[in-house]
């Protein structure tokens, strides 16, 4: 249940971001990417999930293994907290949320309406969606946007939780987790590539 | 795909939800048709299949733009695409609950604002019957719709000019049925056509609503 990466290529916007990028994440490990803004991180995470094909390269042990965590939460304000988790552990087929909602102290607010959190609740929310998923792979981008330093903590070790079940994490963060990982900084993979010259590929 | 479902229609029952919202629109259209043509039974009678497909229609373009906006904007579409759900299922199930939400409330007051519109009494049954085999295709076509335009800011135009004459031949036939009905002649051709097209609409558009969704997420 490795992810593989090989000599992947991706494109923003038509315009190469990354190129030569190789790497293999094994279970039980994590994987930071570091990068400065616009170096092309989260376009690599997009590409792993599966939600843009990369220009070229390949992505092996990613399909149907990764559950992904992008800037926006996906909450709905108008359903409560535990509605929310209740339906992502349906999408994904699991069972229950209390660990979910135990690992990241969300008990008081599971009854409140999800619109009325502050930020950081939300993205305390969004990021216990990763427990319900059940998938072996996290993909996360800046999971500690707006979090404070306990909510950092309670994040840490619900990674390193993950990871000791087996599981892996790829996070593009800025911040330092205190996870005992590899980091692997984007910058020297930066695309040397013209734009892609392919009126077509923006309608196919 | 059950949890989906169950999710949009408690969405759609909650506060700004927008429930309702096409109802009340094709509330207002029927009532204001027969105080802008005046005491003229005879020609209100006559019109009246007409309108009230009309204002179907319009009800139903109405809440499109929500339909996949929503989710875009708040990224939940992001996470349903990575979701095991195929997202053929997805855009089936959303256009489902628009149609529960929207289309089913509308043939269920066609008849009440029918009489409002002095519909004849043989035309009633066929309202109904052109609103319920019609609308599931307006539902459809409409989701391919939000779907082509779902990245896009305001793009509630760009969808309705987009949609307009996708929804013509469901209108044509279901008109022409409702209005076929009410004046007692044989409606089969009208409702077969109807009806194919609302079965052709079911079966090919989620696979391209999904396609082009899959683009648009990129």
């Amino acid at each position: 249940m490795s992810l593989r990466i090989s000599d992947l290529c991706i494109a923003r916007g038509g315009i190469p971001v990354l190129e030569g990028l190789s790497f293999a994440l094994e279970p039980g490990q994590a994987l930071i990417l570091r990068g400065p803004n616009g170096s092309g991180k989260t376009t690599l995470l997009r590409t792993i999930a599966g939600l843009q094909p990369p220009v070229s390269g390949t992505i092996e042990g990613a399909e149907d293994m990764i559950a992904y965590a992008g800037h926006s939460d996906g909450i709905k304000p108008t359903l409560t907290v535990s509605e929310n988790l209740d339906f992502w552990a349906q999408v994904f087929g699991t069972e229950g949320i209390a660990a979910a909602i135990e690992a990241f102290d969300l008990d008081i607010l599971r009854d409140r309406p999800a619109g009325e959190l502050s930020a950081g609740q939300k993205r305390r929310l969004g990021l216990s969606r990763m427990l319900v998923t059940g998938r072996p792979i996290w993909v996360l981008d800046e999971p500690t946007v707006s979090l404070d330093a306990k909510s950092v903590m309670m994040f840490a070790e619900a990674v390193r939780a993950h990871l000791g079940q087996g599981g892996s994490a790829l996070i593009a963060t800025h911040i330092d987790l205190g996870l005992d990982s590899a980091v692997l900084e984007v910058g020297p993979f930066k695309a040397k590539l013209p734009a892609i010259d392919d009126f077509d590929g923006a309608f196919l | 795909m059950i949890a989906l479902l169950m999710r949009d229609l408690r969405l759609a029952m909650r506060a700004g939800g927008g429930f309702g919202l096409g109802l009340a629109f094709f509330l207002i259209v029927t009532v204001m048709v027969p105080l802008s043509v005046g005491p003229q039974a005879a020609l209100l009678g006559s019109i009246a299949p007409g309108v009230l497909w009309l204002g179907a229609l319009l009800a139903c373009l109405l809440s499109l733009d929500r339909l996949l906006a929503l989710d875009w904007e708040d990224g939940s579409l992001d996470l349903l695409a990575t979701a095991p759900l195929p997202l053929e299922a997805a855009v089936s199930v959303k256009a489902l609950a628009h149609w529960i939400t929207t289309g089913l409330p509308l043939v269920l007051a066609a008849p009440v604002l029918g009489v409002l519109l002095n519909l004849p009494v043989p035309g009633f049954k066929w309202v109904m019957i052109s609103l319920l085999l019609g609308t599931p295709a307006l539902s459809v076509i409409g989701t391919f719709g939000a779907a082509l335009t779902v990245g896009l800011k305001r793009g509630g135009l760009l969808m309705s000019l987009l949609v307009m004459p996708l929804y013509m031949p469901t209108l044509i036939f279901g008109a022409e049925v409702a209005r076929r009905g009410a004046i007692g002649m044989d409606i089969q051709t009208p409702l077969l056509m109807l009806a194919g097209i609302s079965a052709a609409s079911i079966a090919l558009l989620p696979f391209a609503s999904a396609a082009v969704l899959r683009i648009n997420l990129r």
